[in-house]
């Protein structure tokens, strides 16, 4: 490609010595991009603009803000109520985690749709998964920083989770605290960190884009471009429709900011952290619901891993799972429009998906089915059973039958499976054997044979 | 591409899929054992403003029946200056506060009357000294409790008249405890707060029990966000802005697109 | 001798990074609160106090004879945490526990006589549904392990040392 017509000298002279309009207008410019990308592929700019708001808004947060135990509170209620526009920036920020992540989570369901992940983009992918889990650590860091009821238990549940790595698990947990309990040096590292892990995901964006330039889009229909008839330039093509999604999507962003600012956190944030009482529910927020529940779907001891051990594996390995997916994935074709199998399991997947999500927000224990009432009935004949099979010297437990009743964690228990059984048994299973349908030549050949759902 | 319709459809599908999928977090918050009914307040809507009549009243009652025992400590008296009380009114209200203040030049603490930009002042000078005379009970702060609870402002209303005299049959109460159909467990320490005609409203609204529990219950969802009534002014020009932005863009995207097929 | 010179440099970056670890670990400030005294004589039969340690909570609980025939009389082989209640305990009727449910660090309900004290009459974790008995053994759900026994002992016949 040749540079760029630079009529103003200045600007030709310094590219001269660092050729970064070059660069520019190379990779925003001209950058060939399929001209058949939908709407979905909106999400991809749109994550990196809800970054740049968060950064944003989080440093001038940050000059507000005070990070200790006894005054993070009050220094939240106070950009609430005296800083200038504080109330503003505060919800945009709180409320941007939530929008940052549905543009993620939408943009990942995209590229597990279309094959995104597949070669050459294994790379690409890779630092799309790093960046997610970058993304969940800062999230939950700064959940933390306001010292509400729901920051303060949460912490404590996760950082517990480290407690179930065998030897070392309390020691672990001793260091991230820096204390005997999530406390004030608990406090001032998540801000440290909170404030430091974005920058890192800037970096990873980067490569991330590296990356993705390197080989260019997918696109809906996962075959290659073949020539300049395939491709239009980004801009003014991609600009200008990142633009109009962007604008759009921050409508809806505008409506939680304005109207409905505490919809998606929780009450009990609102009320100071106290180490000694824990709310009734911790419940983290809706983006994590799914990793929650699958964390919470082992309620049993398997050889001689304990319960808790599993639920962690079992989260963390919900997620790297998709490490592996380019080669978990058989299929020679990337983009399920011609995968008519497919299609369907990737609808499931989500539904799963949600419903891990709504099994997480739910007591485990709670009756999926019958009525709190005829549960509380049945065991409390149980209980009447067992005290007089014991008075009688009996063995209760064994003598009488335990009521069973259909509860949460056996929803998730399923819904757990199946997520490892979509991309562990079924996806190398239906690479192999599905039969798909007879891929366009290219990308400009006119769609005659396209399935639903696909965009085009 | 005349597929844009539809994809932009799928899209706000999507979303709004996605938001619904968010209710089930909320809803699940929820539960909690108490019944609270629902009720119609003037800060509710797209529109909603507070009542400021109710407010003036809400004040009153909070005055009367809520502070000596709850603080309203993230409230400045300046605070009720953007609700529509005058300058001399916020002073005359300060006034009749004490606010400890110190030290002065010999070091010693003191106290003097409040001014507008003082606090309420807590009527406990400390959690434990809150609990010493509540029976171990902690009365907690009101600048935030209609945002603290779920459903706040139904269910501190709920709350304030969800009282009975006696508990129902079969229900045993804890010393000192009274029965209340809003609280969760229903036994809550609090003594029933109003009582009719426990303040004289100064613009001669009768105060009932239902009266007083609607206008105070208003005052705190003030306390609680303050920054509302802006906030939605704000929020609906913001908006018409975004909506306009992006149908000029929508605009743009056809005419430069109109080349590609 | 190249690789000796880059294994004696990584020697050194390795423990330069250790002090930047280890300050993360608790401070001696922090440490040195690590031991408090508790007053009894108040405490009446059948009540359960509770007293700050280290930023959490532990549970007193003065407990009566039922609680105790009840402690006492659990089959122990039966238990997820096989103890007997006098392992547990310095004076049997002085249960002392720190109040930090062993599955994900919540403080159990049970403390206030208005709480839920679970099926085995001790104390219930709301979080994910654990019981413990009048002993804070675990009974059923998903916590691993008993509620801790702190290191602690009685300095005379009212005041008990944490820590």
């Amino acid at each position: 490609m040749a540079a760029p017509t630079m009529n103003n000298r200045m600007i030709k002279w310094f590219d001269d010595r660092l050729p970064i309009f070059t660069f520019m207008h190379h990779e925003l410019h001209e950058y060939p991009t399929p001209k058949n990308l939908s709407y979905w592929w909106n999400f991809g700019s749109l994550a990196g603009i809800m970054l740049v708001v968060m950064i944003v808004t989080g440093i001038v947060l940050a000059m507000h803000y005070t990070a200790d135990a006894n005054l993070a509170f009050g220094s939240v209620e106070r950009i609430m109520r005296d800083v200038n526009y504080g109330w503003l920036l505060r919800y945009i920020h709180s409320n941007g985690g939530s929008m940052f992540f549905i543009v993620v989570y939408i943009h990942v369901f995209r590229g597990l749709y279309y094959g995104s992940y597949k070669s050459p983009r294994e790379v690409l992918w890779w630092l799309g998964i790093i960046i997610l889990l970058l993304m969940m650590a800062t999230a939950f860091m700064g959940y933390v920083l306001p010292w509400g009821q729901m920051s303060f238990w949460g912490a404590t549940v996760i950082t517990n989770l480290f407690s179930a790595i065998p030897l070392v698990g309390d020691s672990i947990v001793t260091w991230l605290w820096g204390g005997f309990s999530v406390d004030d040096p608990t406090l001032n590292r998540f801000f440290s960190l909170h404030y430091l892990l974005p920058f890192v995901i800037v970096g990873v964006v980067v490569l991330h884009l590296w990356a993705l330039h390197v080989h260019g889009s997918n696109n809906p229909k996962g075959i290659d471009m073949k020539g300049p008839q395939d491709s239009i330039p980004f801009h003014p093509y991609y600009t200008v429709k990142d633009l109009f999604g962007a604008a759009l999507f921050f409508v809806v962003y505008a409506v939680f900011i304005f109207f409905f600012p505490d919809y998606l956190g929780h009450p009990d944030n609102y009320i100071p952290a106290n180490p000694l009482v824990t709310p009734a529910h911790i419940v983290p927020e809706w983006y994590f619901l799914p990793f929650y529940a699958v964390l919470r779907a082992f309620d049993f001891d398997i050889w001689f891993m304990p319960a808790k051990l599993l639920g962690v594996i079992a989260m963390f390995a919900s997620i790297l799972v998709l490490f592996v997916l380019p080669w978990l994935d058989t299929s020679r074709v990337r983009s399920g429009t011609f995968r008519p199998v497919f299609k369907w399991f990737f609808i499931i997947l989500i539904i799963d998906c949600v419903v891990l999500g709504y099994v997480g927000a739910k007591a485990p224990n709670d009756p999926l089915i019958a009525s709190q009432e005829s549960v509380q009935a049945a065991n409390d004949e149980y209980n009447a059973c067992v005290a007089k099979a014991d008075a009688a010297g009996k063995n209760g437990e064994e003598e009488c039958d335990k009521p069973f009743f259909v509860q949460y964690v056996h929803l998730g228990q399923l819904t757990t499976a199946y997520y490892f059984f979509h991309f562990l048994l079924l996806l190398p299973i239906l690479g192999r054997t599905e039969r798909t349908l007879p891929l366009p030549t290219s990308i400009s050949e006119p769609v005659t044979k396209g399935g639903a759902g696909a965009g085009q | 591409m005349n597929g844009d319709g539809v994809m932009t459809r799928r899209i706000v599908t999507g979303l709004a899929a996605a938001i619904l999928g968010l209710g089930i977090a909320t809803a699940a918050q929820a539960s909690g054992g108490g019944t609270v009914g629902e009720r119609h307040w003037s800060f509710q809507g797209i529109f909603g403003t507070y009542d400021r009549a109710a407010l003036r009243r809400g004040l009153q009652v909070f005055q009367g029946s809520c502070a000596s025992c709850h603080g309203l400590k993230y409230i400045a008296f300046r605070n009720l200056q953007d609700v529509g009380f005058t300058e001399g009114e916020v002073k005359a209200i300060a006034v009749d506060y004490t606010i400890a203040d110190g030290p002065d030049d010999a070091g010693d603490m003191f106290e003097r009357d409040g001014k507008p930009s003082d606090r309420f002042p807590s009527p406990f000078a400390n959690e434990n000294a809150a609990r010493a005379s509540n029976g171990g009970a902690l009365p907690p702060d009101l600048s935030l409790i209609v945002k603290a609870r779920a459903d706040g402002a139904n269910y501190l209303y709920g709350l304030l008249t969800g009282y009975h005299d006696e508990a129902p049959k079969g229900v045993e109460l804890m010393e000192g405890m009274y029965y209340n159909d809003a609280f969760s467990g229903n036994q809550i320490a609090m003594p029933p707060p109003l009582f009719a005609d426990g303040v004289d409203y100064e613009d001669g609204t009768e105060a009932t029990v239902e009266q007083m529990a609607a206008d105070v219950t208003t005052f705190l969802a003030w306390a609680a966000s303050p920054e509302m009534e802006t906030r939605k002014r704000l929020g609906i020009k913001v908006i018409l802005f975004l909506l306009v932005l992006s149908g000029l863009l929508y605009a743009v995207k056809r005419k430069v697109w109109a080349d590609v097929h | 001798m190249y690789l000796a010179t880059g294994a004696f440099g990584a020697l050194g970056a390795a423990l330069a990074v250790w002090p930047l670890i280890d300050s993360m670990n608790p401070a001696a400030d922090t440490l040195a609160l690590s031991t408090i005294e508790a007053d009894l004589s108040a405490v009446e039969t059948g009540q359960r106090i509770t007293v700050k340690w280290r930023g959490s909570p532990v549970f007193i609980d003065r407990r009566t004879d039922k609680q105790l025939q009840e402690a006492e009389a659990v089959d122990v082989s039966r238990l997820r945490d096989p103890q007997t209640d006098a392992e547990r305990v310095i004076k049997p009727e002085w249960l002392v526990l720190v109040g930090i449910c062993t599955h994900l660090g919540c403080v159990p309900l049970g403390q206030k006589p208005t709480d839920d004290r679970g099926d085995w009459g001790g104390w219930f974790c709301p979080c994910h549904g654990s019981h413990y008995d009048t002993s804070g053994r675990i009974r059923k759900g998903p916590a691993p392990t008993n509620l801790v026994v702190p290191v602690y002992e009685f300095l005379d016949d009212s005041t008990v040392k944490i820590g």
